[in-house]
């Protein structure tokens, strides 16, 4: 195999350094990094995460869906995991990158329990290692492309936040990834309040995921509330919303123009 | 324990089981001037003498703060101490800035212990010739935690030690059991009469000793020299007659709540 290198490219976001090597695979040459590969553009994906503060701890509700660019490919992937006994992860993004972080913190969690001197990792600190991490693939240019929630109780006190792929974090009483910052945080802004009953939370939350099923194309009718209090974290069995199709101006769409669609 | 044929390597064991190099960094503890520590439910509180090269010279600084929640008092080779010092902060550090969350002391000992072990183990190194008493804060309480130049580490109530530090654990094991309840005047009260037992006949006096308290709402800190010059003046108003009527006699002159509840033999006529 011979390298034939090609001058830089430089795109919108990054450049680096091309070297074809002649492969024929039908279309086009590949091209391969002179170095190791870093991330450069998401594959199977999942959608929005909806998260709020309630009475008794964090709810966080997300769909089962794993899209494969405009494919919805995969449609029973879990997007919420427990994570010690203290907190609840979400992810919308990459789903390999989330579960590559799934099992840099089962390492952590694993490492928290071998101490067994009865301090444990709570919500604080997972979120603000998850943040370095984040923070530090970001700086290195190989970022792990997801948007991460992180809930969880600790003594009685709720905590609630979130890490973006390119390191920024922040806490809040309710948030969202992707879509849901448009659709699902604005009926939150309006309609959470401190002690919220488990009822009318998930009421809330299922408000919020029914907008973004009719409105994110990437969104799946099969969805999963996870709660998560100082007992320990739930995940639900994933069911459907029901939806609404039967709009006047559905019924008869090309009324007003005849031959349209 | 006398020079032998066995004591030479800190890798060489002796027929009877004992790694002498070990045992002579613990004498190396010994050597040093004393320091005390003791820990209620809430706080702890860690004390030193100050002791002096020469009149000429300043004392040597032997209690380092580590964190907001966890301090050390050294005793023995104290440039051993002070390095092992900076890797107790550069530990601690480390866990705040990637957890945000105070490093629990258990772990930070636990460390600090392994790290004093490999060098009990390697041709080439020498055992830490200093023992530290680590005071800190954890979510279980506070705690108090002696660690060995033979990479041991115990928990304990109350502790002292360097040289004459016998005569305050033998103070400190009289009143060891109200410690858990005291209040955070009294524990001090207590680390600076302990203080007092090791001077042995010295006069008392706030330039001779250093004391550091640090608990739940309260970060880490040095007192200064008038608050230890008012404790000490409680109990030495009358120099003579107080060293023997401070603990000896069961006087329950003064008795009031805030004391512990073995009985607090303190004459001193308290400001109530």
């Amino acid at each position: 195999m011979f390298l034939l290198p090609v001058s830089f490219s430089i795109n919108a976001d990054y450049f680096f350094l091309q070297f074809t090597i002649p492969i024929d695979n039908g279309d086009s040459v590949k091209n391969a990094e002179a170095d190791s590969q870093r991330t450069l553009y998401p594959y199977v994906t999942g959608t929005s995460i909806v998260a709020i503060k309630y009475k008794d701890g964090v709810l966080m509700a997300s769909d089962m869906g794993g899209s494969y660019g405009s494919t919805l490919r995969y449609k029973n992937i879990e997007r919420m995991k427990a994570i010690g006994k203290h907190s609840l992860l979400g992810a919308s993004g990459e789903i390999s990158d989330f579960q590559e972080i799934l099992r840099y913190l089962d390492e952590l969690v694993l490492n928290d329990n071998m101490w067994d001197d009865g301090n444990s990792l709570g919500p604080k600190e997972v979120h603000n290692y998850l943040t370095r991490v984040m923070y530090n693939r970001r700086n290195k240019f190989n970022p792990l492309w997801n948007t991460l929630v992180l809930g969880g109780v600790k003594n009685g006190e709720s905590y609630l936040g979130m890490v973006s792929m390119i390191g920024v974090s922040f806490e809040d009483n309710h948030v969202a990834t992707g879509f849901g910052n448009h659709l699902a945080r604005p009926i939150l802004r309006d309609e959470w309040h401190a002690d919220l009953s488990f009822e009318d939370g998930v009421k809330l939350l299922e408000k919020c995921m029914r907008v973004l099923l009719y409105r994110d194309r990437s969104a799946i009718n099969k969805l999963q509330i996870a709660k998560i209090t100082e007992e320990g974290v739930t995940v639900s069995q994933p069911y459907s919303l029901k939806t609404f199709w039967e709009f006047k101006a559905f019924n008869n769409p090309t009324a007003g123009a005849e031959g349209s669609w | 324990m006398f020079r032998n044929q066995y004591d030479t390597d800190v890798t060489t064991w002796s027929p009877t089981g004992r790694l002498f190099q070990v045992e002579y960094a613990m004498e190396a503890v010994k050597q040093g001037s004393a320091a005390i520590g003791l820990r209620s439910r809430s706080h702890v509180v860690l004390a030193s003498v100050n002791k002096a090269q020469s009149e000429l010279s300043s004392h040597q600084r032997k209690i380092f703060k580590v964190d907001d929640h966890i301090g050390v008092a050294i005793a023995g080779l104290t440039a051993d101490g002070r390095v092992l010092s900076r890797y107790m902060r550069s530990e601690s550090i480390n866990h705040s800035f990637t957890y945000e969350s105070p490093l629990p002391v258990g772990r930070l000992v636990v460390r600090l212990a392994d790290k004093a072990q490999v060098c009990t183990q390697r041709s080439w190194k020498r055992p830490y010739g200093v023992g530290l008493l680590v005071g800190g804060l954890d979510e279980s309480g506070a705690h108090l935690y002696y660690n060995c130049p033979s990479g041991n580490y115990f928990e304990y109530q109350a502790f002292a030690i360097g040289s004459r530090s016998q005569a305050a654990k033998t103070y400190l094991e009289r009143r060891f059991e109200s410690f858990n309840e005291s209040s955070r005047e009294d524990l001090i009260k207590d680390a600076i009469l302990a203080i007092r037992e090791t001077l042995q006949g010295e006069t008392l006096k706030s330039s001779l000793c250093t004391v550091s308290v640090l608990g739940v709402d309260e970060p880490f800190h040095f007192l200064d020299q008038e608050s230890i010059q008012k404790v000490i003046d409680t109990f030495e108003k009358v120099p003579e007659e107080e060293e023997d009527g401070g603990e000896a006699e069961a006087e329950a002159a003064a008795a009031p709540t805030e004391q512990g509840g073995a009985g607090d033999q303190d004459v001193a006529p308290m400001e109530m």
